[in-house]
């Protein structure tokens, strides 16, 4: 009975124990570099394992970008950074609606990227950064032969949750920053509510043009 | 000389048809630009696009790898040159040897063998060196047939096609035929990269643009451009005409 009870308290503080190294270790401490290089490879082996992916399945993919790459973007800064100066004339609300819409688009095209390279080899540089540094880009490179390896740049923020990727800057194109123009544009044309209209109209677009291919 | 004609012809074209509506400073002459961008889109959709995915379909992944191999081999004689006019005398001297090491080893260029050896592919042409030099772009412009540029990479393109090496190939026929390929081999290589620009864009002229343009100025400063300034912040210029 007594060891019994020993036992479990043991097993309930290694538990513990393992808890506090842990979870944390997974979160908070992975260094950012560390951090792309494990998501990236375990997405694009998933990707190539994948039967029903290959075949051509959109919705398995976004599912599994969804499941594993989504965590770790701050999907909020990314359309704040996106909308520029609109970002603060929109009210709570839309602000939800337009980062959810955003975010839609932007994993689907991520999705696509994701599939077109997963047959080109990868080069993740060393992190050139302070470890005080809470504000990093992470360096990736796509070698394709034939052609100038494809810089894929991941600016990251250290929060409460680890780090989160707010921009991808693909050979020198900063998706965020490319948004911007037709962002304002739209929300100088139509409001904030018209954009996001606009962004709904080209999500449901997407999803049934996938549809339509399933079939 | 050729610039101002350029800019003079382009600007009268442009003003005929303009609107008073909110223009991106960087593309003044939009309607025009987006006249041939239409043209451009249509040409791709029903010629460029299907003969590039029959391409990609028909010839094996190996092919199509030694094919481009070639192609980029010849282009980078001047790729190097570019690199001396812009003073990276170490990148012309890198790209000048993988033109001699792919050559020979490589046979003819078949096999990347310098870039295995250490020696890395460049990305330059006469646009980005005009702009190394302290070229402003210039307005945005989309060229019938060839697509996003402005008026400094238009210029830059006209060097670009004085001195390709394809130039040089005769007779009449197989010219035309290499000219040909590097054309379906380019736009089979862009199959992806367009089908992308496609799902992600609202407005496929605007995205493409803006992103042309990000795209240009990090490859005249190879990668590590300068901050950019705020676009209201005229001082720096204005202290220059004083």
């Amino acid at each position: 009975m007594t060891r019994a009870a020993t036992r479990n308290v043991i097993r309930a503080a290694a538990l513990g124990l393992l808890l506090a190294l842990g979870v944390p270790a997974r979160a908070q401490d992975v260094p950012p570099d560390q951090l792309v290089k494990t998501v990236t490879l375990e997405v694009i082996d998933l990707i190539k394992s994948d039967k029903e992916i290959q075949a051509g399945n959109r919705a398995k993919l976004v599912q599994l970008i969804d499941a594993k790459v989504l965590p770790h973007f701050n999907f909020t800064a990314m359309t704040a950074l996106a909308m520029g100066q609109s970002w603060n004339k929109a009210n709570p609300d839309q602000k939800k609606r337009l980062t959810e819409e955003f975010r839609t688009l932007l994993v689907r095209t991520y999705a696509s990227a994701l599939a077109a390279y997963s047959e080109q080899k990868f080069d993740f540089r060393p992190l050139r950064a302070k470890p005080t540094d809470t504000d990093v880009t992470v360096q990736v490179r796509v070698l394709q032969p034939g052609t100038q390896p494809v810089p894929i740049d991941y600016s990251m923020e250290k929060t409460a949750a680890g780090w989160k990727v707010y921009d991808v800057m693909v050979g020198g194109v900063s998706l965020v920053a490319n948004y911007r123009t037709e962002f304002n544009a739209t929300v100088r044309e139509s409001g904030i509510d018209g954009l996001i209209n606009n962004l709904a109209k080209k999500n449901k677009s997407l999803e049934g043009a996938a549809l339509e291919k399933k079939k | 000389m050729i610039r101002v004609l350029l800019l003079t012809a382009l600007v009268g074209a442009a003003t005929g048809c303009a609107s008073t509506a909110e223009r991106d400073p960087r593309d003044p002459w939009e309607p025009l630009n987006r006249g041939i961008y239409s043209f451009n889109d249509k040409l791709d959709t029903y010629v460029a696009r299907p003969v590039a995915t029959g391409y990609q379909k028909a010839v094996p992944g190996e092919i199509r790898e030694r094919v481009r191999n070639v192609f980029s081999n010849v282009g980078d004689v001047f790729i190097g040159v570019n690199n001396f006019l812009q003073g990276k005398f170490e990148d012309g001297v890198s790209d000048w040897a993988r033109f001699a090491f792919n050559t020979t080893i490589g046979l003819f260029g078949l096999h990347d063998v310098a870039t295995d050896m250490g020696y890395e592919k460049h990305n330059e042409d006469f646009g980005q060196t005009f702009g190394r030099w302290g070229a402003p772009t210039g307005p945005y412009l989309i060229l019938p047939l060839l697509g996003s540029s402005d008026v400094r990479d238009g210029i830059g393109w006209g060097f670009d096609f004085y001195t390709d090496p394809l130039n040089e190939t005769e007779p009449f026929a197989v010219h035309w035929g290499l000219v040909t390929l590097r054309l379906i081999q380019t736009r089979a290589d862009l199959l992806d990269a367009s089908r992308i620009l496609e799902e992600a864009a609202l407005d496929k002229y605007v995205f493409q643009r803006d992103a042309y343009l990000q795209r240009r100025r990090n490859l005249v400063y190879d990668g590590q451009p300068p901050r950019e300034k705020e676009p209201e912040d005229d001082s720096s210029s204005d202290k220059k005409r004083d």
